[in-house]
């Protein structure tokens, strides 16, 4: 499943969530992409690598407090030895990856959708102010109002797929818009489309309505 | 030049030498002639690793923490925390790294990797940043073990990108640095980094590609 995946993150991403410096939106995608994409997983191991690198660079040496190891394995001692439990693998393949069932509670079934006309529903999700993450429903064959962007959005196809003037996007691909591109999304024929959203800066709308609901789609 | 080694010369080679981590490791970074690779310890330290994971060896994290603790401080440091915070945290990250030692997989991550890790998520607590949600785990059943060979090899790799980094150019390695030390924002981040980072990720998606196979 994972090799049909054409659109990946980028390089600058993956450092920023490498290094966690990520408004906690875009690691909300970031992370959800990884789960489908096995050459991102790789990819982002590579920078972890980066960071251990880093670590063993000579000028990191140094030492600890005096008794810091007794005091670390006093702490290891007291502790209670509870063995980690590894996550179930569920028979059934779920539409919303782990990290994203964390934000909503469970699967799709369990998302409070809201409509925002056209067909389209959205579900804004929990996350620090620094940058907005929403689930995007679009019904096959319907187009999300045509919008420019400030800052960076990320949107990663969860089900179904997608065209706009750039290309198709299917499951696992992800679209990486900035201030150059203005787009319109549609969903393919044939099946509804479920998208992962994350901007760090409001949309900018091209028509009058959108602009005028904007503030209260939160978008 | 960092990738001109190629990953199959290093993986006929090693056939011939005991799998075995702590033997191998300084030996055969010493018979590539390319680039001398200074401290190459990768090995030792997966074996003390392994050691804290099985027997939990209190000897063998002494080793781990005497090296791995002062680094974790520092990193925590050079992240904005003064020297009595850094000390604890740097605690508290040894303390996981006691108790997650069953999940360290070799075939992906050196120990100095793994241990970024979890010194970068405690950072993230610490300076109460963002949230930063990890990706689905991706871990060995009891079924199936890793590839030592597939280990080795990364543990190699990893101890290059070591000696690569320390090449860079200053300009692009103080870049690096500020970026993982969280001097920058993600848009600050520059595309092009200059790191060799292409025999790593190959590695990396073997091996997972194995992990896949042992899962389906």
């Amino acid at each position: 499943m994972t090799t049909m995946i054409r659109h990946h993150l980028s390089d600058q991403l993956l450092m920023g969530y490498s290094a966690g410096t990520l408004p906690e939106a875009f690691n909300l995608v970031v992370a959800t992409h990884i789960s489908m994409c096995d050459e991102c997983r790789a990819r982002l191991a590579s920078f972890d690598a980066v960071g251990g690198a880093l670590i063993e660079a000579p000028e990191m040496a140094g030492t600890m407090g005096s008794g810091a190891l007794a005091a670390t394995l006093a702490r290891i001692k007291s502790a209670d030895e509870s063995t980690p439990v590894m996550p179930e693998r569920k028979a059934a393949k779920p539409v919303l990856p782990q990290p994203l069932q964390g934000y909503v509670g469970g699967d799709v079934d369990k998302v409070a959708w809201r409509n925002v006309g056209g067909g389209v529903r959205q579900a804004v999700l929990p996350t620090s102010s620094h940058a907005s993450a929403r689930l995007l429903f679009i019904p096959a064959g319907a187009a999300v109002p045509d919008h420019g962007h400030r800052g960076t959005e990320l949107t990663l196809v969860l089900q179904g797929a997608f065209s706009d003037e750039e290309d198709r996007f299917g499951p696992g691909d992800i679209e990486i818009a900035d201030e150059d591109l203005h787009h319109q999304p549609v969903a393919e024929a044939g099946a509804d489309c479920i998208c992962l959203a994350a901007t760090d800066a409001p949309l900018k709308f091209r028509g009058l309505l959108p602009r005028l609901a904007q503030p209260f789609l939160q978008i | 030049m960092f990738d001109a080694l190629q990953p199959s010369d290093t993986a006929r080679q090693m056939r011939g030498v005991a799998a075995t981590f702590a033997a191998s490791n300084g030996r055969h970074a010493n018979g590539q002639g390319q680039r001398r690779v200074k401290r190459d310890n990768g090995g030792k330290w997966v074996a003390l690793l392994d050691s804290v994971a099985k027997r939990r060896d209190a000897d063998a994290f002494a080793e781990l923490f005497d090296h791995f603790a002062p680094r974790v401080k520092a990193f925590l440091m050079k992240s904005g925390a003064d020297a009595a915070l850094a000390e604890e945290c740097a605690q508290d990250v040894m303390v996981t790294v006691w108790r997650k030692a069953p999940q360290f997989d070799a075939t992906r991550a050196s120990v100095a990797t793994w241990i970024f890790t979890i010194a970068r998520n405690r950072r993230i607590d610490m300076l109460r940043r963002d949230r930063r949600p990890e990706p689905e785990e991706l871990t060995w059943g009891p079924e199936a073990e890793p590839d030592q060979l597939d280990s080795i090899v990364l543990q190699q790799e990893s101890a290059r990108l070591v000696a690569a980094m320390a090449e860079l150019p200053e300009k692009q390695r103080i870049m690096i640095e500020r970026a993982y030390f969280g001097e920058l924002s993600h848009s600050e981040i520059a595309e092009q980094t200059g790191l060799p980072l292409g025999t790593i990720k190959s590695r990396i998606r073997l091996a997972l590609e194995r992990l896949r196979h042992s899962l389906s």
